[in-house]
């Protein structure tokens, strides 16, 4: 007889997961990321900069070629770009996750009372989506971020109050296909509250799907941030990030290619190891 | 039919009202100063300040700003704060080359895009479509500003090709043609890097829509009549997998708007991209709530467009 | 001196699997079957069994991966179908070997008319036709469709199930093929739509003098159609002979188990058996 192993949902999504090896290998990438955001974040808490201070100038030392002290090259007032990037990491990792968690909470709980009640609310939700979706969406978080002054918070709101629309459709999709299960029949049957049946019963079962759009909202989370970063809009200096230390370059760009070539390599990297996880994640929750 | 072009007409015009009303408060509800001189400029003497607030209208209550926003925008007598020219004039001043670059774009996107992903459906699983996979992601990923300056360092100090603004300053061409030719390779460049993203994700839409479409019990039956596979591809499948490619119609031109923002800024190029970065650098509100408005105009016609044409396409589309 | 002319249609050992995660899962193992020209053959046995796989296979109709043809020949009029290049295939599908599948209403493709799904057909396998509408018209009448100059314009979608099989089973015939192979044309249907259909196939089966392959899962629909049967299990066939003689005296304890599933009006009230685990 054969053993029969009972696999819950989300072992079974890891599982399927596993046998991507392009999606583990991405994962592998975020997780030696993050470890080094956080090594680099306690390093300089402690007061021991590591491998420099990324804000120390020496203007005997500007633009100089990668070499063997600076492993990546020095911006135009001698700083450290290794240093400048590793301690912008932080800056990427943290838009990423936190703006995600913004704008999934507003898309989760619109999508989820418009796929849930239907009717005139959902319409009237729908349409605010619609109304969302025509702006440029680069273009409204450059105006806003401009207009309430840049920082990390602001930065960080103003993205995930613009990017719920895509969760909040497909959130609101799942519910409107979970709604007429009958499980969901069962539990609105058996008198269960409104909320007990959306949290307990529909939202777990929509879980893979929001998990992807998730993952897949943080690296367009860390470009939007480039983006503002390297017109000016970003987290303001001397904080280094991987945006503004391509915005200092640009002016070098004719002398100094390292300082746009080793920043974006890193927002590229980083942002493709985000996709290719989301969509690793995806396929296997597809294949059935 | 008609009745439901006019009622999607009427529903964008409500759309539009929600838009005008979010830019606006978006913009007015922000604090800081509304001159574009600062508030603490001291060579501004208080009589100016109260002039421009009046001739801006900054002294109303919010609710009648809107109005008279509105009423302004409708009536084409909106100015931008900067230098009191009409904002139409700015906008329609930029429109050619906006339209040369976004028609591109979107041109690049839908055909790169829809071969991309025909390609990957046809070789699913194996090294080719694993491949193709990844290069549309990396496309996704590339930042537009990065490989923008990458493509610039490379070709104008490594090889002396001249790609910044519209044309070559200070060349005499011989002829009407080679004068449009350089206008048109200045426009390739921003083209393609814009069009990267859309490419990947029109290519990644396409690829699932026709993995579903293959799947489908009409494609078995379409091989068991004896069709060649090109038939059976092209004229079976693709047919039923274009919804992607005609929802991108409408929906691509809202991220192409967002991404020449920067593209053009780095290229040069005159576009509204840059019109929209000047003015938000120079807080022209006046400028800002238009061009929100024109583009949230064009994604609106962009998808009754689509949906029309997917009409045409799916019989079994209602128009309702 | 004697010739043998070959058998119409002869299934030497056949064998398919189908790939999965470096694995190879059997569908179909060793199966062997002769059809002779004019008689119909049904194919019996639960989902799952191989009798889809096995007709598909005939015209290499599996898309492969991950269908795997391990073994076994498909001798029509003697020419091994197996061992053709897809191009020699697509002449003999269907121009000679025509399908009708399970449900109408997926199997026809819902952006195209009728008309231009019947013609693509009929400009294929019988491009001596110039005036095709007729000809469309004459099989869309064969097949009990009522108005049928009207149907031509329509798209699938604008008819009901019945009238979508009734148009695949005219599509197929279409092409004058030589077998017909009708994989499960009912079951999507309802009961008697199912009995229409299924006296619509009984007429043309008479009237053309058809050689057919009817695959079900439900014994009762053919006695009135089939002159041999095999039953297929698992991936095999458990029994296969003419049809009076298996119904009448089932040999295999599946065909009993099989068969005892049917409720018969003859009999007094039992409880309908289930097929026992025994056998699964």
């Amino acid at each position: 007889m054969k053993q029969i192993v009972f696999e819950s949902p989300s072992q079974q999504l890891w599982k399927r997961f596993c046998k991507n090896k392009v999606g583990l290998w991405a994962l592998g990438l975020i997780l030696f990321l993050t470890l080094i955001a956080a090594a680099t974040l306690l390093l300089s808490w402690l007061g021991l900069p590591w491998p420099m201070n990324p804000n120390a100038t020496d203007l005997s030392q500007k633009l100089l070629l990668p070499n063997r002290l600076h492993w990546l090259g020095t911006d135009h007032l001698g700083r450290d770009v290794f240093s400048r990037m590793l301690h912008g990491a932080p800056i990427s990792l943290t838009v990423g996750f936190t703006t995600v968690i913004v704008s999934l909470s507003i898309g989760v709980l619109i999508g989820s009372v418009a796929g849930y009640c239907g009717g005139k609310i959902d319409q009237l939700l729908m349409r605010l989506v619609d109304a969302f979706l025509c702006f440029p969406t680069f273009f409204l978080i450059l105006t806003a971020v401009a207009l309430l002054g840049p920082s990390l918070m602001n930065i960080i709101v103003v993205i995930g109050l613009v990017s719920w629309t895509g969760t909040a459709r497909l959130v609101r999709g799942e519910f409107l296909t979970l709604r007429e299960t009958q499980y969901i029949n069962a539990a609105q049957i058996l008198g269960q509250k409104s909320s007990t049946i959306i949290l307990r019963h529909i939202l777990p079962n929509a879980a893979g799907v929001i998990l992807i759009t998730a993952v897949l909202g943080i690296p367009e989370a860390i470009l939007a941030e480039a983006g503002l970063s390297f017109l000016g809009f970003g987290v303001q200096p001397p904080q280094a990030t991987w945006g503004n230390i391509i915005a200092d370059g640009k002016t070098y760009l004719l002398e100094a290619w390292w300082l746009i070539l080793f920043p974006g390599f890193a927002i590229f990297i980083t942002a493709l190891a985000f996709y290719l996880v989301g969509d690793s994640l995806r396929e296997a929750g597809e294949k059935k | 039919m008609l009745s439901f072009i006019l009622r999607r007409l009427g529903l964008s015009i409500i759309l539009l009202f929600l838009i005008s009303f979010i830019s606006f408060f978006i913009i007015t509800l922000t604090p800081g100063s509304p001159y574009p001189w600062g508030e603490m400029n001291p060579k501004i003497s208080p009589e100016v300040k109260a002039a421009f607030r009046k001739k801006f209208h900054l002294d109303f209550p919010l609710h009648q700003q809107y109005e008279m926003m509105l009423h302004d925008l409708f009536t084409g007598e909106l100015r931008s704060m900067k230098d009191d020219l009409p904002v139409m004039k700015k906008i329609i001043s930029r429109l050619p080359a906006t339209l040369a670059l976004n028609v591109m774009a979107i041109l690049f996107s839908l055909s790169f895009g829809t071969l991309l992903g025909l390609y990957g459906s046809l070789y699913r699983g194996n090294w080719k479509d694993m491949s193709l996979s990844c290069l549309s992601f990396l496309f996704i990923a590339l930042p537009g500003f990065w490989i923008s300056y990458l493509l610039v360092l490379a070709l104008v100090k490594h090889i002396g090709i001249p790609i910044l603004g519209t044309q070559s300053y200070g060349v005499d061409f011989p002829t009407d043609l080679a004068r449009w030719l350089d206008r048109l390779w200045h426009l390739m460049l921003p083209a393609i890097i814009l069009s990267l993203a859309g490419i990947a994700t029109q290519s990644r839409y396409l690829r699932s829509s026709m993995i579903e479409t293959l799947r489908e019990n009409y494609i078995l039956t379409a091989r068991a009549k004896g069709l060649s596979p090109t038939v059976v591809l092209y004229q079976h499948a693709l047919r039923n997998s274009l919804r992607p490619l005609i929802t991108g119609i409408g929906m691509l031109l809202p991220s192409l708007i967002s991404g020449s923002v920067i593209i053009e800024t780095i290229f040069a190029y005159p576009g509204m991209g840059q019109l929209g970065y000047q003015a938000v650098l120079e807080r022209d509100y006046p400028i800002l709530i238009t061009l929100n408005m024109i583009v949230a105009t064009m994604v609106l016609l962009g998808n009754l467009f689509s949906d029309l044409l997917y009409a045409l396409v799916d019989p079994r589309v209602r128009l309702e | 001196m004697t010739t043998t002319t070959p058998p119409f249609l002869e299934i030497k050992n056949l064998s398919i699997g189908f790939s999965s995660d470096e694995k190879i899962v059997p569908a179909v193992r060793d199966v062997s079957l002769i059809l002779n020209r004019g008689e119909t053959l049904a194919i019996v046995g639960e989902s799952g069994s191989g009798k889809s796989a096995t007709s598909l296979a005939i015209t290499r109709l599996l898309a492969s991966p991950p269908a795997v043809y391990q073994g076994g020949q498909i001798l029509f009029n003697g020419v091994d179908l197996l061992a053709l290049s897809e191009k020699e295939l697509r002449a003999y599908r269907g121009g000679r070997i025509a399908y009708v599948f399970q449900e109408a209403s997926t199997s026809l493709n819902p952006v195209y008319t009728i008309r231009s799904q019947m013609a693509e057909m009929l400009r294929l396998h019988r491009p001596e036709f110039h005036d095709i509408d007729t000809e469309i018209i004459h099989w869309l009448e064969m097949v009990g469709i009522t108005n049928p100059k009207e149907r031509l314009k329509a798209y699938p979608h604008q008819l009901s199930g019945g009238m979508q099989q009734r148009v695949m089973i005219a599509m197929a015939l279409s092409a004058q093929p030589d077998l017909l192979i009708a994989d499960e044309p009912t079951t999507a249907l309802d009961v008697t739509i199912q009995a229409q259909i299924l006296a619509q196939l009984s007429k043309l089966e008479k009237e053309l003098g058809m050689t057919m392959i009817l695959i079900t899962h439900n014994l009762a629909i053919i006695r009135g159609l089939a002159h041999q049967v095999a039953v297929m299990h698992h991936g095999s066939i458990v029994e296969y002979g003419p049809t009076e003689e298996v119904l009448q005296n089932p040999q295999h304890p599946y065909t009993k188990a099989l068969l005892a599933c049917i409720p018969r009006l003859d009999e007094h009230r039992r409880r309908l058996s289930t097929i026992g685990k025994e056998l699964q």
